[in-house]
């Protein structure tokens, strides 16, 4: 009876907290950064198609600021700012585009940091001879796009209406990442995925180079957000990335804006 | 507890360690869909079910979600007949392999679906290189990752029931000329019934909702593969979150609205 | 007996229990199978139905050999000649009594139509031509009962078994039913096995009684021979008659621990010696005169059975006495009392025990 009795207050003030979580708008609840001091937690939301070279650059910029931790949350950069909106406790936003970074209302001045520009994903060996966007109107050939609504499938669609051909997809992706993995595995014979994708996964597919990629060129916008917990730290973080992350970013593909 | 006091009383009767977590629980499984209303922009409602593509992936979702609990049952039924009927070595091995697109990852089931059945597949290359079947990027890929995922939940419902219900009925059956497989179709399945009826239920709702190893296994296209969990969240990923939330609340209602329909007619029949 | 209809050498062993039993049944003829619980009637039955395969022995019906460890042969419930009356009836609850009844018919290959009418035909027989169409939870248990009688019966089988078959039945019913019964088991051509832990059931329902205990037969016969010579203790509790074992040299039966029954019987070598409880007289003090059988005892337990008290008294040997309750008074009668125990040699029963 007690036993039970406890366990019931636990969860009401489980359900409770849950509530409290709802009704949100902390205003600036962070704690570790008082003055001028660069340390403590710093929460970065950052596009899919940064995984690897921000995890480079967190990690380094930890061993430049002693006293701070970078944690990342890497998601597709809508669903990221769907969750900024809705209260999620972010301190940096780093978008594949602009527009979702327009979305996040909170978001102090951006900066575009990097540009990234497609590529065609083919198997290995291109066995399928794959040289431009012509060769992917084939109805032999199964071809993987990102969906309109994230960036790299509205870059896609400005390439191949510039390239005035016809491409008929057989699914649309949600991230770059899952249009990437549909070509490994060998499911599509081609994706259009970002440059900096095709070179992280070299080992598994060819990147194929096509000169409308130039005309769907993808800005990358990275800005403080305004209910920062830590926006010292966040700042110091977003001025890391904007001077020293560059040449991680450049390495990894991205060109430098 | 006397008989009488069961008569009269009835819910004045319930013991409080029983009813505060029992209320507390159906808060916690209302209180999200409380939240999803609450955000619903409601004059905008009929307009979105007019959309050709809201009514596609509503279609598709219907369609896919009925042929998956066809697939199932065809399968399932059998499959808990075995399980709960035959003595035969490594049962319970395979009881347990039957939960694991349960605790699988449904994105991680559509990989593994991939591996199988897609186009470089153990088995999907030959399908492909025999009989020039893909299943990848289909409807028929969509009804499979369904099936994939929903099939426990009916294996499961069926197999316990089966369980409880008195096997000496069918040697009762036997006595009287029936074979194992009269005794199954004439005796076994009307007795479980009620018991296949509601796996089916839970494995068409599963179905319905199935989005994870549907979006890897069969991707996503409009028409083809989109069904309404796939337009949910592609809706939310072009950050219109209203169209998402009323896209989700039409899937709900219609559900809602069929199973009610069914358990009128046949679920509370027998 | 070379013409039984059943011919049956029933062995089955499960853990540590083994059945073996030999049963035959002739055509026309009905057997009851009588013992009490956990003696193996049930195991007798699923074997006889091919619900449980023999472990060995050999079962022929009709002169077919249907299970046969040692040859190899078993033939599965659905092929054997047989229909069972299960002690809950066992219903299909998802079928009309019609189809219930139908449905032997229906898997032997009668088209449809035919078997309702065999089914009719067989409701009709047992009284319930008007409840076809009921389902089974609308029948009482007296009508369930005939249900599943014409079930089993509308297969014609060649032996019939019946597992308690009045069991489920509240006393009123089960009187009703069991002259029922009796006039369809009379009307059966073939065989018929009866299994039960009812007395009453066995002497009325069948011809020959095989008495089973701990997975074999005790003692079989007619219900005369066995209510006048039961040969244990269970059979004797069952025809509710006293029953000792013990060395006869003439009159004089000598029991375990010396003491000695006197009949009017003359047997030599082992021997029962039998008599009723109404047989047993009791005096306050040592009476003189005529009973040979007289000794002192403690009055155990007492209790009423039917219009009389039965009272259980220790002594040499163990006796129950029924006596009235007046006499009952008169004698105060109550657990602890002394009293003087006095049996009429031509009141028993002696006889050989092999």
């Amino acid at each position: 009876m007690r036993r039970s009795r406890v366990a019931v207050a636990g969860l009401a003030a489980l359900l409770a907290f849950g509530f409290a979580g709802c009704g949100d708008d902390n205003p600036g609840s962070g704690t570790a950064s008082s003055g001028n001091a660069v340390t403590g937690p710093v929460t970065v939301f950052a596009a899919a198609s940064l995984t690897e070279s921000f995890t480079t650059i967190g990690e380094r910029f930890e061993r430049a600021r002693p006293g701070t931790t970078v944690t990342f949350s890497f998601a597709g950069s809508s669903a990221l700012a769907t969750q900024i909106n809705e209260g999620a406790p972010a301190d940096v936003f780093a978008s594949a585009a602009p527009t979702n970074m327009a979305a996040v209302t909170s978001a102090v001045s951006p900066t575009t940091f990097v540009r990234n520009q497609l590529v065609i994903a083919v198997a290995k060996g291109n066995p399928k001879g794959v040289t431009g966007l012509a060769g992917l109107t084939g109805a032999d050939l199964k071809v993987a796009l990102c969906a309109a609504a994230v960036p790299c499938g509205a870059a896609a669609r400005t390439a191949i209406e510039a390239a005035g051909v016809k491409i008929t997809p057989v699914t649309l992706e949600q991230d770059v990442k899952a249009a990437l993995s549909k070509v490994k595995l060998g499911e599509v014979d081609a994706a259009l995925v970002y440059r900096t994708d095709a070179r992280a996964a070299a080992a598994e597919i060819d990147g194929i180079e096509f000169p409308e990629s130039a005309q769907a060129m993808n800005d990358y916008p990275i800005a403080v957000l305004k209910e920062a917990p830590n926006p010292v730290a966040a700042q110091a973080f977003v001025d890391y990335v904007l001077a020293e992350g560059i040449t991680v970013l450049t390495e990894a593909g991205f060109q430098a804006s | 507890m006397t008989l009488t006091e069961r008569r009269t009383g009835t819910t004045a009767r319930v013991p409080v360690p029983l009813l505060l977590p029992a209320v507390l629980g159906l808060i916690f499984l209302l209180l999200p869909l409380v939240g999803l209303l609450a955000r619903t922009p409601w004059s905008t409602l009929p307009q979105r079910l007019a959309e050709p593509e809201v009514v596609a992936a509503l279609r598709l979702s219907l369609l896919t979600s009925t042929l998956a609990t066809l697939l199932c049952l065809a399968f399932g039924v059998p499959l808990a007949w075995l399980l709960a009927r035959v003595e035969f070595p490594g049962r319970r091995v395979v009881r347990a392999l039957i939960t694991v697109p349960l605790v699988l990852p449904p994105v991680v089931g559509g990989i593994a679906l991939l591996l199988a059945l897609g186009r470089r597949g153990l088995v999907g290359s030959w399908l492909d290189s025999t009989f020039g079947i893909t299943l990848p990027f289909t409807t028929a890929g969509v009804v499979v990752a369904e099936a994939f995922v929903a099939l426990p939940f009916l294996v499961i419902a069926v197999e316990g029931a089966l369980r409880g219900a008195d096997t000496r009925y069918e040697e009762a059956a036997s006595t009287l000329g029936a074979t194992r497989w009269t005794a199954f179709t004439h005796v076994t399945l009307p007795l479980v019934a009620p018991g296949i009826a509601a796996g089916a239920v839970l494995c068409w709702a599963r179905a319905l909702g199935e989005f994870g190893a549907t979006i890897t296994f069969a991707g996503n296209f409009p028409g083809i593969t989109q069904t309404m969990p796939l337009a949910v969240y592609q809706t939310m990923e072009s950050g219109d979150l209203e169209g998402a939330v009323v896209l989700s609340l039409i899937l709900l209602a219609v559900s809602v609205t069929i199973l009610a329909a069914l358990r009128d007619r046949w679920l509370t029949s027998s | 007996m070379t013409d039984a209809l059943l011919d049956a050498h029933l062995v089955v062993r499960r853990g540590t229990f083994q059945l073996d039993v030999e049963l035959r049944v002739g055509r026309g003829e009905t057997v009851a199978l009588l013992g009490p619980n956990g003696a193996g009637k049930t195991t007798a039955l699923r074997s006889l139905a091919g619900l449980t395969p023999l472990s060995d022995g050999r079962l022929s019906l009709d002169d077919r050999v249907l299970d046969h460890p040692r040859g190899r042969v078993w033939t599965p419930p659905e092929d054997r000649p047989i229909g069972v009356v299960f002690q809950d009836y066992l219903l299909f609850p998802h079928l009309s009594a019609r189809d219930n009844v139908a449905f032997g018919p229906r898997r032997h290959g009668v088209e449809r139509r035919a078997a309702h009418a065999i089914a009719d035909r067989w409701l009709d027989r047992v009284g319930l031509a008007e409840f076809g169409r009921r389902k089974p939870r609308g029948l009482s248990g007296g009508q369930a009962q005939r249900v599943a009688l014409a079930r089993a019966l509308a297969v014609d089988p060649v032996l019939l078994l019946l597992d308690e078959p009045l069991a489920a039945l509240d006393a009123r019913t089960r009187l009703e039913t069991r002259t029922e019964l009796h006039r369809h088991l009379a009307a059966h051509p073939g065989a018929t096995l009866l299994v039960t832990h009812d007395p009453l059931d066995a002497l009325v329902l069948a011809d020959r009684l095989v008495i089973v205990e701990h997975g074999r037969v005790v003692q079989e016969g007619d219900a005369a021979t066995i209510t006048a010579r039961p040969r244990t203790d269970y059979v004797a509790q069952l025809v509710g008659l006293n029953l000792y074992r013990g060395h006869a040299d003439g009159h004089s039966v000598d029991l375990a621990g010396g003491f000695t029954l006197t009949s009017t019987d003359s047997v030599h070598g082992d021997a029962y010696v039998a008599f009723p409880p109404a047989a047993v007289a009791l005096h306050p003090h040592q009476p003189n005169g005529s009973p040979r059988n007289t000794w002192p005892a403690v009055l155990a337990d007492i209790q009423r059975h039917g219009d009389n008290l039965r009272v259980r008294l220790d002594g040499p040997i163990t006796v129950s006495a029924d006596i009235t309750p007046a006499a009952a008074t008169q004698l105060d009668l109550r657990p602890g009392r002394e009293i003087w125990v006095a049996v009429k040699a031509t009141e028993t029963r002696a006889y050989p025990a092999d």
